[in-house]
């Protein structure tokens, strides 16, 4: 019930945040500061999301040290982001086959 | 009349339905992938088959349903998960507003609610691209498969999860991670303010994890902050050129 009642809110929020501005207003945004932060907000936002919480995703910090390093080294060569995800988790299981 | 210029002749101009639905395979592809991950996150935060489902058919955004897993899963109140998804998806807001600009006029109000729903990142990017003014029905076209992809996808996630041995679906925690890494990494390579931003966020988000007295701030809370913070920091120090209509996406 708590899960539902999560998902309808979160459902919700987001339809209005795209529906609204559709809907309502007509206009571009020439604000120069609010088009500058709401650019930065996915990059700041996935930064804060993926660290440190990547490094407790499982319980060992050697698998999410090891996915780390990978993911980061393939997405400096530009990697896609399937291909990154996937040899992340590959080398964190690896890992955990080790230990 | 403006004539296309597309590779395959026109000889045959599809209708903007079939048009759209052509155009988006790609991307519903790439969600079936991306959004398996968020499936196996949703069934490790005690979220059933059908919930995770549900969520992603009508939530349509990865970083937000990251987040909301994370906050429903740690027990966050309402308001703390309703404040995520603002902050988090407000880039969506910028998206519509723009979208709003090529609309055909012929696109009802009506149309512009069910439009909405669907406008991500991908579909935003797909959508601005297109030489001619939206119609309703290209819209339509454009949304159908990225939504089957993304809500099957997830679906396969949260099932195959359950399915895996503990060790497999234990380390396919990393799996959305590693795509989050994959966006930024790239971006702040090739910009220096998408670099400092992105810096100052994990900054932020570690002293958040670790200094006495930020550390019992929950997990959604610490997000919007370091959100709001280090795009902050980044408009105030690296406003956007005029010219540029959000280099971000």
């Amino acid at each position: 019930m708590r899960i539902w009642l999560g998902i309808a809110t979160m459902s919700l929020v987001t339809y209005l945040i795209r529906a609204v501005p559709l809907t309502l207003f007509r206009r571009k945004i020439e604000n120069r500061a609010v088009r500058s932060f709401l650019a930065y907000v996915p990059y700041a936002c996935l930064s804060a999301m993926t660290v440190p919480a990547i490094f407790f995703a499982t319980d060992s910090l050697a698998e999410t040290s090891v996915a780390f390093g990978v993911a980061f080294l393939l997405a400096l060569r530009g990697k896609g982001l399937v291909a990154v995800a996937v040899c992340a988790t590959a080398a964190a299981f690896a890992v955990s086959l080790l230990a | 009349m403006k004539t296309e210029t597309t590779p395959e002749k026109a000889a045959e101009t599809p209708s903007e339905f079939a048009q759209g639905a052509k155009d988006s395979v790609p991307i519903a592809l790439g969600y079936l992938a991306v959004s398996f991950s968020v499936g196996i996150m949703a069934a490790n935060g005690g979220f059933g088959l059908l919930q995770a489902s549900v969520m992603s058919m009508t939530n349509m955004t990865s970083a937000g349903e990251f987040a909301g897993i994370q906050v429903i899963a740690f027990g966050g109140a309402l308001a703390e998960l309703a404040l995520t998804q603002l902050i988090i998806n407000l880039r969506y807001a910028l998206m519509s507003l723009s979208l709003s600009q090529k609309l055909s006029g012929e696109v009802t109000l009506w149309q512009r609610f069910v439009v909405a729903a669907v406008n991500t990142d991908e579909i935003f990017a797909l959508a601005v691209k297109r030489a001619k003014s939206l119609t309703f029905r290209y819209m339509l076209g454009l949304e159908v498969f990225p939504v089957a992809g993304w809500t099957a996808g997830t679906f396969l996630g949260a099932f195959s999860s359950t399915l895996m041995p503990e060790s497999v679906s234990r380390t396919m925690s990393v799996l959305l991670y590693g795509m989050f890494i994959a966006i930024v990494v790239p971006e702040a390579r090739r910009a220096r303010p998408i670099l400092v931003v992105s810096l100052l966020a994990v900054v932020l988000s570690c002293l958040f994890h670790w200094a006495p007295g930020l550390k019992e701030v929950s997990f959604g809370i610490a997000v919007i902050v370091c959100t709001v913070a280090a795009s902050s920091v980044g408009a105030v120090l690296f406003p956007l050129s005029d010219t540029k209509q959000g280099d971000g996406e």
